[in-house]
């Protein structure tokens, strides 16, 4: 008989006190696209705690490579380069596998390869800004990038994002799916960001602030940062069904 | 003193922003060559099994202007009611139906579109069937957590009458906000940030 928890239940409750409110008129986008209304809660069906499963199959070989995915044969992308590492963990402190991880950027200049994005800084022709990664059998995660600018958006007249690179992650459940972003330590920027500034409980942004690891950089190549990310977590149904084995 | 619990709390969300489809979509807002085609984008192949049809939504704001730079993904049984993962125990669902697609809307109209199949309907935790619907997570910029909702069929009135989740709605008008009306093989789902007609999103 196997002494683990059985990963079968549904999720811990969302604390939503954690979470940015979906009102938070410091970021002016949030004002006319928050529902007002009370959500509605019911217990969670298949439809809530099953979700897609992704194979390590589907990726390609530099799918974990910003510096290469989109450069011309040997040439590679303009910037600080770094790696970003880190574990998917749940609630209950426990490693995650299979988590498709997806990441988007700016490039070092700060600036988006969008239609939308008219800043003046230039693209950088080797750089797409986009790439993915599936964690392992631990829970662990990795990629290559170049560390992203910083840059200007509209919301005040003078409002900044600090650096940061924008993170997609999919658990075992739908409603674990969890959108966020990462900044990097020592960033003055940012305590100033409205969108950093929309999470309520200045512990809660901490734990978006990825670390300066020298013991992680490759020497003569990349720097690394450590950026760990938790998912929802499961009621184990030790009471509801039996234990598997018994 | 006592014991400590050793719990995590989740990572705090932030919204996806405007550039969501760089990472999700690239293919569609023109990075090309980094991945084969675009995660999600389709659901369906000629083998799979069940009634085709087409999911047209739309994303109203506050102001009752159409968003056009939000990202919807959906999550849906097959139609046998049995999802696509390793987690369904209830049975092997159609390997031809992915159960779950991923969209932008159409930059000019806000309309998104999923080609997919009608879903067959899933038990709620008491045994109870619920009527089918798709399963919906919605992010975009100013959106600080993504918003979870559901859709369901208009021409499915009586399994619609019975569904636990629609049921227990207290303010039973606002039911319809979750039920998508039918022309042809193509049903229309409008969903609303804000105002009167709120959708209803829920906490689960
Ligand atoms: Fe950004």
């Amino acid at each position: 008989m196997k002494n683990a928890m059985p990963e079968a239940g549904g999720f811990f409750q969302r604390e939503r006190n954690w979470h940015p409110p979906a009102f938070a008129p410091g970021y002016k986008s949030t004002v006319v696209r928050s529902p007002r209304r009370a959500l509605i809660s019911f217990p969670q069906t298949l439809s809530e705690i099953t979700g897609p499963v992704f194979g390590h199959q589907m990726l390609g070989e530099l799918d974990n490579d910003l510096t290469l995915n989109h450069a011309r044969p040997g040439e590679s992308a303009i910037g600080p380069r770094i790696i970003v590492y880190g574990k998917v963990l749940d609630e209950n402190a426990r490693p995650v596998p299979g988590v498709l991880v997806e990441f988007w950027q700016a490039n070092a200049g700060g600036r988006y390869r969008h239609k939308k994005d008219g800043y003046l800084a230039p693209l950088d022709p080797n750089f797409g800004g986009c790439g993915r990664t599936i964690t392992d059998a631990e829970g662990n995660y990795f990629f290559r990038t170049i560390q992203p600018g910083a840059y200007p958006w509209p919301n005040g007249i003078n409002d900044w994002r600090p650096a940061h690179i924008h993170f997609s992650l999919f658990g075992h459940g739908f409603v674990q799916r969890l959108i966020t972003q990462m900044y990097f330590e020592g960033d003055p920027m940012i305590w100033q960001c409205p969108i950093v500034n929309t999470i309520p409980d200045k512990r809660a942004v901490e734990t978006l602030i990825a670390t300066l690891d020298m013991q992680a950089a490759v020497p003569m190549d990349a720097r690394a940062y450590k950026f760990d990310i938790v998912l929802r977590g499961r009621r184990a149904t030790l009471f509801e069904n039996k234990l598997e084995g018994n | 003193m006592m014991q400590q619990l050793r719990r995590l709390k989740e990572t705090a969300s932030q919204t996806a922003g405007p550039y969501v489809h760089i990472g999700l979509t690239p293919n569609l807002c023109e990075i090309s060559g980094v991945y084969p085609e675009d995660l999600g984008a389709r659901m369906v192949n000629e083998k799979t099994r069940g009634e085709r049809i087409t999911v047209k939504m739309r994303i109203f704001d506050g102001a009752g202007a159409v968003i056009k730079d939000a990202l919807i993904e959906i999550w849906q049984a097959d139609s046998d009611g049995l999802y696509n993962t390793p987690a369904e125990t209830r049975g092997t669902a159609d390997p031809n139906f992915t159960g779950w697609g991923r969209q932008a809307s159409d930059m000019e109209t806000g309309v998104f579109t999923f080609e997919t199949i009608r879903p067959g309907r899933v038990p709620f935790p008491d045994g109870r069937l619920q009527a089918p619907h798709l399963t919906l997570w919605i992010v975009a910029r100013g959106i600080n957590l993504g918003l979870h909702t559901r859709m369901y069929f208009s021409d499915e009135e009586t399994a619609n009458a019975q569904d636990p989740v629609l049921s227990r709605l207290e303010h039973q008008d606002r039911a319809a906000t979750l039920i998508a009306p039918r022309e042809g093989d193509t049903y229309h789902f409008d969903i609303h940030l804000q105002g009167e007609k709120e959708t209803v999103f829920f906490d689960v």
